[in-house]
Order: C-alpha cells, then structure tokens, then sequence
C-alpha cells in the first residue's frame, strides 16, 4: 500500500448496472475478457476488473552489458490510452468535463442540479468514480441519464483505461456532455490524463482558502475552479478572492466560477461556463 | 500520492525492456523525477521495493535524478528555477509563472548485465 494516501492499482471494478439497457451490460460484459484480470469481485454483475497495472510496448532488443537508454515516461501507457479516448470523444461529438475535488466539496450534488438544468438541452452521460459503492451513479440514474459506476478498490484516481472501459459501456451522448467525476482526492487525480477536454476542480467554501497552496499539483492542471457552496459565505470567514488568488499563484489566469445549490447565486455562471465549452466544441468541428 | 501505482509502471517499463533485450539481470534503474513532478522519491523507493520483488526489477537500485523546477514568469518574462509550483518570481516576485520543465516523471535508462 502506498505509504503517503494507501493507493493501490489493484481492484477497479465497473458496474454500468442493470441500468437503462442491456447494451450497457452487454458491452461491458464483452470487454471484460480484453482485459488482466485481478482481484475480480466474484459474481458480480456488470463488473470489469482492472488491475494488473499497464501493460507496455516493447523497444527492438540492443545490447546487453551496461547502461541502456531507455526514455520512457512513467505515465506513458496512461497517456496514450487517453490519447486515443481525447480522438474518440472528439469523432463522437462529446465534450468530456473531469470533475475533482477533495471528498465532500460537493462534485456529485453539483452534477445532479447541472443534469437538472441541461438534460433537456444536451445529451449527457457519466462515468462515476469512486473507491467503493455505487451510490453516486444511482444518484445520477435517479435523474434518468445513463452512468457508470468505476470502483476503484483501493486505488485513489481514475485512469485512462478504466474510462474507456466504462465509456464503452455507456449509450452515445453525441453533442452532448461526458462528465466524469473523479475519486474524492486533491492528489492523485491530477497525473492522470482521463481525456477530457476540460478539467474542473472543485473547492468548496466550507474548506480552506489555501487549499491550492497545499495542493498545488491539481490546481495547477485545472482548466476552471468551480468554487462550490457559496451560498454558505454569509455563515463563515471564508474569503473567495484569497482562495482564487492562491489558486492563480500555481495556475495564473485560471478562470472560476461560484455555484451553489441551495441559495443564490445558483448554478447559472457554472452552466454559462458549461455552454460555452459546448458552443466551442461545436464550432471547431464546423 | 499514487507511487504504487508508479511503480508498478517502473517495474513494467523495465520488464519490458529487459525481456525485449534479453538481460540476464537489472543492476541499476535511472529514473528522471522532476521537482516539480508529484511524486515523492522516498515513497517511490518505498513502493518499489514491494513491487519490484519477484520480478526482474527485484534486487535493483534506483537512482533518481531531480531536475529543477523550471518557469517562464509572464511579468519579466525571465526563465528562472523554482522550488516548488506557487513559488514567486525570483527576478521580480510575480507570481505569474508558467511551468517550463522539471516536471516530468522518465525512465531514463537500466544498467543490465
């Protein structure tokens, strides 16, 4: 086990639920023997193991004896498989958002009030991440749009590989959005290219303004910070502008927005921002 | 952070490798971590050993090379060093620096025998 956050890549397992079609099952059923098995959850429906870690290509053979040059970067394998999901998203007219925050910051109530405001206008699916249970993507299948569950076992991020599996096994959202919420983790989530066009990092105000100080890594690879909960500021000492000034000390010009659920100002300069991204994706491939 | 899992992807590289070149054995691994990668280099070492163990990689040393953190400042337009990402400028104390390089995580080469 890891000795700073206890990760572990062994264990993920998928669960697309008996949900909405037997497509979704099917298909994951149908891509599970592609892939190394580990720790596979007996008996468990719809379930994908992932594990076994990544599988590499090989170098033509040289020498033997001494100093081999090899460059290879550590998260390459990582990286091509999200290569390939960025072209796929691409060709299939799907904006993908990873969503990442700490635990609690409030991705999944977010999610919930934005399928609310946006089903009717765009198709929308969503890959849930979490280390155990499916109660996010049930709480997502309760608005009627179509998500995955990814369990990651013991492991504190999702990859690349364990997002096409799970897209593979979701019903098209083209023109629409793919939003994948990543696993509750300010540290791990960030190494890992997922494919997505966009990154949005969460921090709510019930947190500290220097949480981008403290974890800098995933601040400074977020395309947006959605600063969550605002309608609680009358109730705390929490100052916005030092919390985006913190954050734009490891990602300057990065862009925020406030959202709440509860109060004003509500959602709407999050989903302005969400339009927006759909409006450029749309006009890029015209 | 995830240095299991970034182990197990040294262990897999250099497996890989060693069973493309045919070697007989791994003495000694290269990694290049940057400054400003987010890997902590102790608990990489710690993890490697617990994944390295059974597999050819088993028995090999590390040796991991920390390049600087590097940044372009916006408001001097300097290229300077940094320690760490939100550290200022240290030509002119802005904070509007973008990160250059030293933040790569390579293997960079295996001494076989």
């Amino acid at each position: 086990m890891c000795t700073v956050c206890g990760c572990d890549g062994d264990g993920a397992k998928l669960d697309a639920g008996d949900a909405k079609s037997a497509h979704a099952h099917e298909q994951a059923h149908a891509h599970h023997h592609d892939h190394r098995h580990a720790n596979a959850p007996a008996g468990a429906p719809g379930a994908l193991d992932f594990g076994a870690g990544e599988a590499g290509a090989s170098l033509p053979g040289v020498a033997d004896g001494d100093l081999v040059d090899i460059e290879r970067r550590l998260l390459s394998k990582n990286d091509e498989i999200a290569a390939a999901n960025r072209a796929r998203f691409e060709a299939d007219g799907v904006v993908a958002i990873n969503l990442m925050s700490s635990p609690g910051a409030g991705k999944t109530t977010l999610l919930v009030e934005t399928i609310n405001a946006l089903r009717d206008e765009f198709p929308i699916a969503v890959i849930e991440g979490d280390q155990q249970t499916s109660n996010d993507a049930a709480r997502i299948r309760e608005t009627g749009v179509p998500a995955v569950q990814v369990n990651t076992g013991k492991g504190c991020h999702l990859d690349a590989e364990m997002v096409r599996d799970a897209y593979a096994a979701l019903p098209q959202s083209a023109g629409g959005f793919l939003f994948i919420e990543n696993v509750g983790n300010l540290v791990c989530p960030a190494s890992f290219d997922l494919g997505e066009a966009r990154r949005a990092v969460l921090a709510s105000v019930t947190e500290g303004e220097d949480k981008p100080l403290k974890y800098p890594d995933m601040f400074a690879s977020a395309n947006l910070l959605v600063v969550t909960k605002t309608d609680l500021l009358p109730h705390l000492r929490f100052d916005v502008e030092a919390l985006v000034a913190n954050a734009r000390r490891v990602r300057p010009n990065l862009d925020y927005v406030s959202a709440s659920v509860e109060a004003a100002p509500g959602l709407g300069y999050w989903l302005a921002w969400l339009r927006s991204e759909a409006g450029a994706r749309r006009e890029a491939a015209e | 952070m995830h240095e299991l899992a970034l182990a197990r992807s040294v262990v897999k590289i250099v497996e890989d490798e060693a069973a493309a070149r045919a070697v007989a054995g791994v003495k000694k691994i290269v990694l290049e971590i940057g400054a400003l990668s987010c890997v902590d280099p102790r608990a990489l070492e710690f993890s490697f050993d617990a994944v390295a163990s059974g597999t050819i990689a088993a028995g090999a040393s590390l040796e991991i090379e920390t390049p600087p953190g590097q940044a372009r400042c916006f408001s001097c337009e300097a290229e300077v060093e940094i320690a760490a990402r939100g550290a200022a400028c240290p030509e002119c104390g802005s904070h509007q620096l973008f990160v250059i390089g030293g933040d790569d995580m390579v293997v960079r080469s295996l001494e076989v025998h």
